[in-house]
C-alpha cells in the first residue's frame, strides 16, 4: 500500500482501464489538452494520444448520446461531465436513453458506459453550480450509482464501472479531490465491486450510514464523539445503487441507533429509501427513531455562511448522534 | 428616460475605466479570500458591453453569461451593489445569494448573470417574445461566449427566434477560448458568425477592442429592429487579458498572443482617438481614472460594511410568497432553523 490522492486514485484507474481495453475512452470538456478542469486526466493525452483521450466542445447532451451510441456498436465510453451539475444538460441522454435501451430493445442493447465527475456541493459556486446528483439518477431503473468517499474506492469503484456492462454513475466528490489514502500498489488490480458498502471505523452505539463528502465529515464527528464516550460506527455506502442494505441492517442490529447524514436533499432522498428498508426489515432493533442529517429544502445560497446553514455539517451531525443516542 | 447613445464617449470611456478598476479590485479581493466561488473577470472585453448599452435605451433588456460583473455596471448597477454580492452581502444586487456568477438588478434592466453555458440564450428568446407580445418596440441583448454556440439550447433558441422573428440581438463576445479550449478546436465552422446564417438570422463581425465600431454597428442594427422586430447576430471580436477564472493560469496560449491584444487595448484606443480629436486631456483622462478608482476601493468599504441576511431568511428565497416546503410546518421550520443558526454561530 501507498497513499495517493483521490485524483491521483481514479487517474490510475483510468490509465489503467485505457490500458487494458483498447475498445475504453475518455471524452468530456477539457480532459485532454487541459488535463481536466479538476487534472484528473493528467498524462492521459500524452500516453494514449487524441484518439482516446478526446476534448469536446460545451455540449453535453451531444456528447453523452455519442457515448451511448458508441457502447450500442461495441465501445466503451467514459463520458467526464466537468461537474455532474453540467449533466443536467444531458439529463435526456443520461436518464431516458443509457437505461431504457436494454428493455426497450429487448436485451439487444446493454450500454456499457461510465459517466464520471465532481459531484455535490463544493464551496460557494451558487445554486447552479452546486447540485448534488444522486437522488436524481439512483431514481432511475437502469443506472448504477457510486459515491466513492476515499481514493481506495475512488480507484476500485471507477475500475468496476468501466467493467460494468451497463450504464454506471461514478460520483466523484469534488472536495475530496486532493485527500491522501492508501491504495494498493499499480500491479495489484484493485476492482470494488458496485454495491458494497464497507465499515469505514467500528463502534458500538450508533450507526452513522454516510457516502461521498459525507464520510470524511462522520469519521470526524465519530472521533469527536469518542472524547464523549459515544462509539459511533461508520458505514459508508459506497454504491448508492445497488445499496447494500444489508451492511446497514448488520450495523443497526449491533448499535440500535442510525444517523443518515446525505449530501443531498432530504426530500424524496437516499435516507429516506433507507429509512424505509431498516423499518421495515429490522425495526425491533431500533431503539430511538432514524435521525436524517441532509441539506436544507432550498437552492443553494452563494453567501458563505448561509450555504455552510444549507449542507449538512458536523455540527448538525452531532446533535443528530446526541440526540438518538438520548445523550 | 435617457438615451445612454446620447451619452458622450468621455462618459462611455470612463465607464470602461470603471469596469477595468472594479475587476482589477475585484481580483485583488478574491486573492484575499474577501470574494469566493469562482469569478470571472471582463478584463479586456471592456468595449464590447460598452459600446453595446451606448446603443440601446435604458429600458432594453440584457442577459449574458457568467462573466457578467461589467453588464451589471454598464447597466447602471452601483459598484457598491455588485461588490457586495461578490462579497455575499445583503447590499449585493442579487443580495449576496447569487455571487459572482449570477447578478441580477432588474430595476435597470439586467437579467443576469447566468452560470450554465448556453441556458440563458432560450430565456432570452423568451424575453423578446414577452417584447412583441406586447407591443413593444424593446429590444434584448444576449451575450454569450464562443463556447455557447455549440450547446443544443444555443441552436434551439436560435431557431426559435428565427422562426418567430424575435428582436434579439444575439451578441458573441468571441474572446478565443473557452477555457482552455480554442474556437479551433470546439466549433467546425471558420467563423462563428456562419452559424447565424444556419438560421437565416443576418450577421456581421465587429472588432470588439474598438468601442465606436461596436456602438455604430449595434446602434445601426438595434434602430433597424426597432423599426421592424427581427433578430440579428454580431460576432464581436476580443480578448479576455486574464485566465478564465481566477484559477486558471492559462498556459494554453503564448506571451505574444496576448501581447499582442494588450496592445489593441479598448480603453488606450478610445482615450487615444478622443485626444486626438482634442475631446480629452490628459489631465482628464487621470481625472476619470482616478474618480473609477475611488469609486471601487470605495465599494469595497462599502461591501465589508454591510451586512448579510440572517441564515434563516434563506426560507424565504425557495418560493415567491415564501411557501412552505412539502410536509413541513412553518413553526418546525422556524425550530430547525434556530438550532442550524445556533449551529452554524
Ligand atoms: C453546461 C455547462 N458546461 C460546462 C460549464 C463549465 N464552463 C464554464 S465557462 C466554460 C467556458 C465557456 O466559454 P465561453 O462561452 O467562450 O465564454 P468565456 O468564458 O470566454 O466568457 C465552461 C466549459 C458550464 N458552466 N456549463
Amino acid at each position: 500500500m501507498r497513499e495517493i490522492t483521490y485524483r491521483q486514485a481514479l487517474n490510475e484507474a483510468l490509465a489503467e482501464e485505457l490500458e487494458r481495453d483498447p475498445n475504453v475512452f475518455l471524452m468530456g470538456e477539457e480532459v485532454a489538452e487541459y488535463h481536466g478542469a479538476y487534472k484528473v486526466s493528467a498524462g492521459l493525452l500524452e500516453r494514449f494520444g487524441p484518439k482516446r483521450i478526446i476534448d469536446t466542445p460545451i455540449s453535453e447532451n451531444g456528447f453523452a448520446g455519442l457515448g451511448i451510441g458508441a457502447a450500442m456498436v461495441g465501445l466503451r465510453p467514459i463520458i467526464e461531465f466537468m461537474t455532474f451539475s453540467f449533466s443536467l444538460v444531458a439529463f435526456d441522454q443520461v436518464v431516458n436513453n443509457a437505461p431504457n435501451m436494454f428493455m426497450m430493445s429487448g436485451g439487444q442493447f446493454n450500454i456499457p458506459i461510465t459517466f464520471r465527475g465532481p459531484n455535490g456541493p463544493a464551496h460557494q459556486l451558487g445554486a447552479t453550480h452546486s447540485h448534488a446528483t444522486e437522488n436524481l439518477f439512483a431514481s432511475v431503473p437502469g443506472l448504477k450509482v457510486c459515491t466513492p468517499a476515499t481514493p481506495r474506492d475512488a480507484k476500485g469503484l471507477l475500475k468496476a464501472a468501466v467493467r460494468d456492462d451497463n450504464p454506471v454513475l461514478v460520483l466523484e466528490a469534488e472536495l475530496l479531490y486532493s485527500s491522501k489514502g492508501m491504495v494498493e500498489p499499480p500491479d495489484e488490480e484493485l476492482l470494488i465491486p458496485l454495491g458494497q458498502a464497507e465499515v469505514k471505523r467500528e463502534g458500538s452505539d450508533v450507526s452513522i450510514i454516510c457516502y461521498a463528502q459525507t464520510v470524511p465529515l462522520a469519521l470526524a464527528v465519530a472521533a469527536q464523539l469518542e472524547e464523549e464516550d459515544i462509539s459511533a460506527e461508520i458505514v459508508d455506502l459506497r454504491s448508492i445503487k445497488p445499496l447494500d442494505e444489508q451492511a446497514v441492517f448488520n450495523s443497526i442490529a449491533k448499535t440500535h441507533r442510525a444517523v443518515i447524514v446525505e449530501q443531498d436533499r432530504a426530500f424524496c432522498g437516499v435516507g429516506a429509501e433507507i429509512c424505509y428498508r431498516i423499518q421495515k426489515n429490522i425495526f425491533d432493533a431500533l431503539d430511538a427513531p432514524i435521525l436524517r442529517v441532509s441539506q436544507e429544502d432550498v437552492p443553494i445560497p452563494y453567501n458563505e455562511r448561509l450555504e455552510k446553514f444549507v449542507l449538512p455539517n458536523a455540527d448538525k451531525l452531532m446533535a443528530g448522534v446526541k440526540k438518538v443516542c438520548y445523550a | 428616460m435617457q438615451r445612454l447613445e446620447q451619452r458622450d464617449e468621455v462618459e462611455m470611456l470612463a465607464l470602461m475605466l470603471l469596469i477595468r478598476r472594479f475587476e482589477e479590485r475585484a481580483s485583488q479581493q478574491y486573492q484575499a479570500q474577501k470574494i469566493g466561488g469562482f469569478c470571472h473577470l471582463y478584463i479586456g472585453q471592456e468595449a464590447v458591453v460598452t459600446g453595446a448599452v451606448a446603443a440601446v435605451r435604458e429600458d432594453d433588456y440584457i442577459i449574458t453569461a457568467y462573466r457578467d460583473h461589467a453588464h451589471a455596471l454598464a447597466r447602471g448597477t452601483s459598484a457598491n451593489a455588485c461588490m457586495a454580492e461578490l462579497f455575499g452581502k445583503a447590499t449585493g444586487c442579487s443580495r449576496g445569494l447569487g455571487g459572482s456568477m449570477h447578478f441580477f438588478d432588474r430595476q435597470n434592466h439586467m437579467y443576469g448573470g447566468h452560470a450554465i453555458v448556453g441556458a440563458h440564450v432560450p430565456l432570452a428568446a423568451g424575453m423578446a417574445f414577452a417584447s412583441r407580445y406586447r407591443g413593444e418596440d424593446r429590444v434584448t441583448l444576449c451575450f454569450f461566449g464562443d463556447g455557447a454556440i455549440n450547446q443544443g439550447s444555443f441552436h434551439e433558441a436560435l431557431n426559435l427566434i428565427a422562426l418567430y422573428n424575435l428582436p434579439v440581438v444575439l451578441i458573441c463576445e468571441n474572446n478565443l477560448f473557452a477555457m482552455g479550449t480554442s474556437v479551433k478546436r470546439s466549433t467546425s465552422l471558420k467563423q462563428i458568425v456562419d452559424r447565424a446564417e444556419g438560421y437565416d438570422i443576418p450577421g456581421e463581425i465587429v472588432d470588439g477592442m474598438n468601442f465606436r465600431e461596436v456602438r455604430d454597428k449595434l446602434t445601426e442594427i438595434v434602430g433597424s429592429i426597432r423599426k421592424d422586430p427581427h433578430p440579428a447576430f454580431v460576432e464581436i471580436r476580443t480578448y479576455r487579458y486574464r485566465g478564465h477564472s481566477m484559477s486558471d493560469p492559462a498556459s494554453y496560449r503564448t506571451k505574444e498572443e496576448l501581447e499582442k491584444y494588450r496592445l489593441d487595448d479598448p480603453i488606450t484606443r478610445l482615450r487615444a482617438q478622443l485626444t486626438r480629436e482634442g475631446k480629452l486631456t490628459n489631465e482628464q483622462f487621470d481625472q476619470r481614472d482616478k474618480k473609477a478608482k475611488e469609486t471601487v476601493i470605495a465599494s469595497v468599504k462599502f461591501a465589508e460594511s454591510s451586512p448579510e441576511l440572517p441564515v434563516e431568511k434563506v426560507y424565504d428565497y425557495v418560493y415567491f410568497n415564501g411557501a412552505v416546503e412539502a410536509g413541513v410546518s412553518p413553526a418546525k421550520r422556524q425550530e430547525s432553523a434556530a438550532a442550524a443558526a445556533a449551529a452554524t454561530e
